[in-house]
């Protein structure tokens, strides 16, 4: 029993454990004000993260050793902030924000890793959401109904993704130099038509939105429901639509035979195409959901969150949720645990900003930073699938 | 991830009608010629699609990129306007030359550096650092001093995606990408209202301007006139050949990226090729934001780091084709289609300028697309062969 406790994975689990306590202690509704207490849990979980490096954990042991770090250093930070600020800033709407950042980013990293487990490098993702944000609005305006408007965000998105399929699949394109084009054409050919056929802007009240759906009934579990009702009670529609396509994706990638077909075209072609599965077949329907995906978070930013459109409105996303991708090593679960990471990230930045005076430009650099680290291999390798961005030559 | 598989057949393989060196003079420029034709009869399609005149719109835009200095037969007022237009796209074109160079120097040892962005604004940065602390230099020195400061600031941030794939193999598409996003961010935060670098005007969010002394030399024309950049970029193209072709690393680098495997059993470091390629790469396109600082833009706002210049310097080393020449006249027209389609130089009432803008974004992507997708010009121009009457399918030689 000792034994099994005492592995190096428990003590670096331990260790990441005490360095969110660290922090956990000087918030409310504790708000230790005593100096010692965040820098012993956080001594404690360096030392425990040292221990779990020395005995080869390199992963859990360096996470407990950042944990530590940063938990002693926030709760200093903490303990010199007013107890009124904090409670401003550490709200549960902050967990509710957190949600409404992530999806975006969460339905892009989901179409990111359906391409490239199948093997097509996707840098487009940007384009394929942008798409998905202009011709959502597009078809809300144009029919009054948001279903429309998701419908025709979608398959704008996928035939975007089908262009970057063909280039990339049947002309063996550099995919990185497709996918680049991609994102040029989508801000172009958006930026044009929103400019042709909206030269006053869009006024929100002109578009059909997402429902949100409040969930009243949660006040009514007792203890928790308030705080529950705080964080899920007015979600969009496309929020919840979000986690099923999360898992989703893990059911289709992972339980089904055309996951399994899809992966293997990813990791092996040639064995693939051995045993009678079509290449390209997998590719193009592996891009082409991809774009489905990435035009959906791009729908929540436009009819589902702010209810108008602006010129390169997702200024960026689609490579957070590349960033995603990989720090969650081409997996559903960690890419989407990566997306509320950086959800979490933008949520913070807001109130820090307006309580604490804390650049919201700085802590916008987290994101890229955390997946540099993350590529570099200080948090375990993140490696792609064997065969992602080779094209594919049939014999 | 873009290396080429060995199964994949050699580039020549689609080019059986070509010999060797026909293909190198011609063939070469042929397709970057033809992707580029094609993407301005798409973007014409587009236009005529959205109910405007494509023909008119194209030689409004021409017009505004002062191009037509060159025809003797402009001549007064317009030939006075024609040569405003042409020093400002003379003046985007020195960066865009500079940053192609980035991802042209990079490819050319095996690596795709999408980090131009990134690296252009921190060598901005420290340039703009250089030109607004060290006040009272003589002029000649400060100026050096502020394009070195760009340099090394490029290779810093270039530096930094090669150690990483040197050292851990991260790859560098991506470590670029997020590198790029930490400078425009960083960058924002440096110079945003109570921030670290923030100018003396409290109720901006702008840097100082840059002494009088760290100012490029204007050579053409005055208000604003155009700085001796340009000449700092065909210096750099020159350099640019020299190193490659001219240099043990140079060799080294172009060894390291025809086949990294057989350069390592050559005795070639590779890692440390890979660490230089891209220090040298973020080099190029340092002093392309330092020149552009010291030049014309003297100082910063925060909202100017969404300009994405070096993403046009990607398209341009694609359709130059990493040539020096090509890079050239690639950077020629996106500066030319940038200025003209700006809302300075274009017509609203021949053609809306923020159509335009957009416009020229979309030719830009279909330039890359075709470019990168050589197979599907040379398949179009087979069937363009097989259009023609059977008699004169029969004479042509039988290919071997």
């Amino acid at each position: 029993m000792i034994d099994r406790v005492r592995t190096p994975r428990s003590i670096g689990i331990a260790g990441i454990a005490l360095g969110i306590f660290a922090f956990w202690v000087t918030v409310p509704p504790f708000t230790t004000r005593f100096f010692g207490i965040p820098v012993v849990f956080g001594l404690a979980a360096l030392g425990l993260g040292a221990a779990a490096l020395m005995q080869d954990e390199r992963r859990l042991g360096t996470f407990a050793v950042a944990f530590g770090f940063i938990g002693m250093l926030a709760g200093l930070w903490a303990q010199g902030v007013s107890e009124a600020t904090l409670k401003d800033v550490l709200t549960a709407g902050l967990l509710g924000a957190t949600l409404r950042f992530a999806t975006p980013l969460a339905f892009a990293a989901m179409g990111g890793i359906f391409s490239e487990r199948s093997g097509v490098v996707n840098i487009g993702l940007e384009g394929m959401m942008l798409t998905g944000a202009f011709f959502a609005v597009w078809g809300s305006i144009w029919s009054g109904s948001w279903v429309v408007g998701l419908l025709m965000g979608m398959i704008f998105g996928a035939i975007l993704a089908l262009i970057h399929a063909f280039f990339s699949i049947h002309l063996r394109a550099d995919q990185i130099v497709s996918g680049f084009a991609v994102n040029f054409l989508a801000l172009g050919v958006t930026g044009y038509l929103f400019s042709d056929l909206y030269p006053e802007g869009i006024q929100t009240n002109e578009v059909s939105r997402v429902p949100t759906l409040a969930l009243n009934f949660l006040d009514d579990i007792p203890g928790i429901g308030n705080f529950l009702h705080d964080v899920f009670g007015g979600l969009s529609l496309l929020v919840w639509l979000m986690f099923v396509a999360v898992a989703l994706t893990y059911v289709v990638l992972f339980q089904t035979p055309i996951g399994l077909r899809i992966r293997s075209v990813g990791e092996h072609p040639r064995a693939a195409d051995t045993v009678g599965i079509s290449v390209y077949a997998m590719r193009y329907l592996a891009v082409t959901t991809s774009g489905v995906l990435a035009a959906l978070g791009g729908a929540f930013l436009s009819i589902g969150f702010v209810g108008t459109f602006s010129e390169n409105m997702t200024s960026g996303r689609g490579f957070i949720a590349l960033a995603a991708v990989i720090f969650g090593k081409w997996r559903p679960g960690l890419a989407f645990l990566a997306t509320l990471l950086f959800g979490f990230g933008f949520a913070l930045a807001i109130p820090l900003q307006r309580e604490a005076g804390i650049s919201e430009n700085l802590v916008s650099t987290f994101p890229y930073i955390l997946t540099l680290v993350a590529v570099a291999g200080l948090i375990g390798r993140s490696i792609p699938p064997a065969a992602d961005g080779r094209p594919y030559v049939k014999q | 991830m873009s290396q080429t598989t060995p199964s994949e057949p050699a580039p020549e393989a689609g080019l059986p009608r070509f010999s060797g060196i026909l293909y190198e003079r011609i063939g070469g420029a042929l397709v970057p010629l033809a992707a580029t034709i094609l993407a301005f009869l798409i973007g014409g399609l587009v236009v005529l699609i959205t109910g405007h005149n494509p023909i008119t719109a194209y030689r409004a835009i021409f017009n505004g990129t002062g191009f037509n200095w060159f025809f003797p037969w402009v001549t007064g007022d317009e030939r006075r306007i024609a040569g405003k237009d042409l020093q400002e796209t003379l003046r985007v074109t020195t960066p865009l030359i500079l940053t192609a160079l980035a991802v042209a120097f990079a490819f050319r040892a095996g690596l795709f550096n999408i980090g131009g962005q990134g690296q252009y604004w921190v060598g901005f940065m420290a340039a703009l650092f250089v030109g607004t602390h060290l006040a009272g230099l003589p002029r000649p020195l400060h100026v050096i001093l502020g394009l070195g400061a760009g340099i090394l600031g490029g290779m810093v941030w270039g530096g930094i995606a090669g150690f990483l794939r040197a050292t851990s193999g991260a790859h560098e598409v991506i470590t670029t990408i997020m590198l790029n996003w930490i400078a425009i961010f960083g960058g924002q935060y440096l110079y945003e209202l109570g921030g670290p670098l923030q100018g003396s005007n409290a109720s901006l969010p702008r840097s100082d301007v840059i002494d009088a002394s760290a100012k490029l030399w204007v050579w053409w024309g005055t208000f604003p006139g155009l700085h001796v950049g340009i000449f700092i970029a065909i210096a750099a193209l020159v350099v640019y050949t020299l190193i490659l072709n001219r240099t043990t690393l140079g060799f080294s680098l172009r060894a390291v990226g025809f086949n990294p495997d057989a350069a390592h059993y050559a005795g070639i470091p590779v890692r440390r090729s890979y660490f230089l390629a891209l220090a040298i790469a973020g080099g190029f396109a340092g002093i392309a934001g330092a020149i552009d600082v010291l030049g014309f833009k003297y100082s910063v706002d925060t909202s100017d780091f969404g300009s994405g210049i070096a993403f046009t310097g990607i398209a341009v080393a694609l359709l130059g084709r990493n040539k020096p020449v090509g890079i050239f006249f690639a950077a020629l027209l996106f500066a030319g289609l940038q200025v003209g389609t700006s809302s300075r130089n274009l017509d609203p009432a021949i053609f809306p300028p923020e159509l335009a803008t957009d416009l020229s974004t979309m030719i830009q992507a279909l330039v890359i697309f075709f470019v990168a997708a050589d197979v599907l010009i040379i398949y179009l121009w087979r069937l363009r062969r097989y259009l023609r009457p059977r008699q004169q399918m029969k004479e042509e030689p039988a290919s071997p």
